[in-house]
């Protein structure tokens, strides 16, 4: 019983949904969005049990003084501290996100610079990663690289500089127009038919592949068939 | 000076909205001879609106030169409407001839997914139908997934080691089925780990996949007969902030030195700093996702990755019962069928650029086909 109530709900409204996607007349037609605006408030509420997650996991981390406690502290302390200029800013300036306010300040310059800290450390992990890929260890590591490489020169105003030199040498030929030549923009070339064939085209095998496979999953959970997120088993 | 009018609109039409939830009409006319798409020349349109054909017109919206369609989304159901389009320069106005009476009301079909109903109703019937069979006792043929078949030794590597196992979702939520799959992958891991008592860590982004992970991680162990080394504070929620869930992730996987990573679920930018830390703590990471764009980071930095597609099959992968495998044969066979699809409209597509017989009509059925289904899912 336990186990089948949660399935036959799930039946239900699996099925509903679907039919709602074909028909748009009321009350079917918005119920979609109905079921998003519960989500929503569920949702809203969970995050107090997130919260609750949180702050035990940190509390508890404090008192054994497990590894990196002080960064508990921490943050705790700045959870306290927003919560605190959270309320007073909507208690001030009626809500905690006008411009100017205690709470959009920390916001403006703790958070995002911290944000944008992050996201910068990318460029480091982009080179390492990027050093491991394309070592042409094999020959599709070695075709990766080419294209990369190929790619790389196509979108960049040294690709657009290295050709015009090669046209130029190129020209020296008789009977050959080397600044013609140079206005061909190769690499340019390159770089969209790299992009625009073969990328796409593996890109779209991707995407056939999974939408296929969430319609077959969709179904799946629908029937019942696919229980694995109730149980383990 | 003499007030020079702009020519009126042409042809104006209304209908009721097709495919829509009513209360909404919509006209249509062929620009007006002034329009050559420059404010300066002529500002726009005003569309004008009445219960009567004769009088009571009001203005009720207004779109800039170069447009011919408005939709008039205040009607009410059944009520008759007469409409006329203004056309209006700098220096006067022309309207067009009263158009009318149209009502609006509700539909109670989209036609412009129908083409999605027959492909639904196809797969659906293909799945249910290798389903049947696989239920008979037909043997069938699943290829090898690596990633998979990894996911023990991974789990046995770490406890070698008597390093933790650290499991993340990414930034998926709950209404990604991405995360169902997830869920699937991580009760088999967690089973897995409460075989071998190895702890395992889960960080979420979001709340709700937290309390699906707790569920899933307490099954999972009470079903190894383990649920004694069941700990809820070993899956925390972290933040609902990109960066700072990567930052936090990466702070526990410095500190608690994972033997084993799974990255599943749905991915952003922060892709490549989790698993490029992963990398540099020695673990064995095992990633999947769908977000094609986070797919080439994790290939290049993860010793195994699930490529789309594999994520969904993993369930039935990991528990091959004859439902489960024939669900998966079932959506193989849809592959079958939409590649074959897809040779086809590109061998008419091409023999129509030709303009051999009459492809050139078979190739615009065919857009008009499948045109739509481009536009509801954006791709």
């Amino acid at each position: 019983m336990k186990r089948q109530v949660p399935l036959v709900i799930t039946f239900l409204t699996g099925v509903l949904l679907v039919i709602t996607f074909f028909i748009p007349h009321e009350p079917l037609g918005s119920l979609e969005q109905r079921f998003l605006i519960w989500y929503t408030i569920v949702a809203g509420f969970t995050y107090l049990l997130g919260l609750d997650s949180l702050v035990r996991y940190h509390l508890l981390k404090v008192r054994d003084k497990k590894p990196g406690w002080v960064y508990s502290i921490i943050l705790i302390f700045g959870l306290a501290v927003t919560l605190v200029l959270g309320f007073y800013s909507w208690a001030k300036f009626k809500s905690p996100f006008t411009l100017g306010c205690p709470f959009m300040y920390l916001y403006t310059y703790i958070i995002i610079p911290l944000q944008a800290t992050m996201f910068a450390i990318l460029a480091f992990f982009i080179a390492s990663a990027a050093y491991r890929a394309f070592r042409a260890r094999t020959f599709e590591a070695t075709l990766l690289l080419i294209a990369a490489g190929l790619v790389m020169l196509g979108r960049v105003p040294l690709g657009s500089w290295l050709w015009r030199e090669i046209a130029y040498l190129i020209g020296l030929i008789p009977g050959v127009n080397g600044v013609e030549l140079g206005k061909f923009e190769l690499f340019a070339r390159i770089n969209d038919w790299i992009m625009d064939v073969p990328q796409t085209a593996a890109k779209r095998g991707i995407f056939i592949g999974t939408y296929l496979g969430a319609i077959a999953m969709s179904i799946r959970i629908i029937l019942g068939i696919e229980r694995t997120y109730i149980s383990s088993s | 000076m003499a007030v020079v009018a702009p020519a009126p609109p042409t042809e104006v039409k209304a209908y009721d909205t097709r495919n829509d939830a009513g209360k909404s009409i919509t006209i249509e006319w062929k620009l007006s001879a002034t329009d050559v798409g420059d404010v300066a020349v002529l500002k726009g349109y005003e569309i004008y609106r009445s219960e009567r054909p004769d009088s009571g017109f009001e203005n009720i919206g207004f779109v800039l030169c170069g447009k011919t369609s408005y939709d008039d989304n205040s009607t009410q159901d059944g009520k008759k409407y007469y409409y006329y389009v203004r056309a209006v320069s700098p220096t006067g106005f022309a309207d067009s001839e009263i158009t009318g009476p149209v009502t609006s009301k509700a539909q109670w079909f989209n036609t412009d997914r129908t083409n999605i109903l027959i492909l639904a109703v196809l797969f659906g019937f293909l799945i249910i139908w290798y389903i049947e069979r696989a239920k008979k006792g037909e043997k069938l043929f699943i290829r090898k997934i690596t990633g998979l078949d990894a996911i023990d030794d991974a789990v046995g590597r770490a406890t070698e080691m008597g390093r933790p196992i650290l499991f993340s979702f990414g930034l998926g939520v709950i209404t990604d089925i991405v995360t169902i799959a997830a869920l699937s992958i991580l009760g088999k891991i967690a089973k897995k780990s409460a075989e071998y008592q190895t702890t395992l860590l889960v960080p979420n982004y979001d709340p709700i996949v937290m309390t699906a992970a707790q569920e899933t991680v307490k099954q999972a162990y009470m079903e190894a007969g383990r649920p004694d080394l069941y700990n809820e504070s070993n899956i925390p929620y972290l933040t609902t902030d990109q960066f700072g869930y990567a930052a936090g992730v990466d702070g526990i996987m410095v500190r608690e030195k994972p033997g084993a990573v799974f990255w599943q679920g749905y991915f952003f930018a922060e892709s490549l700093i989790l698993a490029e830390t992963g990398h540099t703590i020695g673990a064995i990471q095992i990633a999947g996702t769908t977000a094609i764009t986070q797919l080439p980071f994790f290939i290049a930095a993860c010793d195994y990755t699930l490529i789309g597609e594999e994520m969904y099959a993993a369930s039935c992968y990991l528990k091959p019962d004859p439902q489960m495998l024939g669900s998966l044969k079932g959506e193989d066979f849809a592959k079958v069928v939409t590649i074959g699809i897809i040779v086809i409209a590109a061998v008419i597509g091409t023999l129509a650029h030709f303009k051999v017989y009459t492809f050139d009509k078979i190739f615009e059925f065919l857009i008009d086909l499948f045109g739509p289904m481009r536009m509801i899912f954006g791709r």
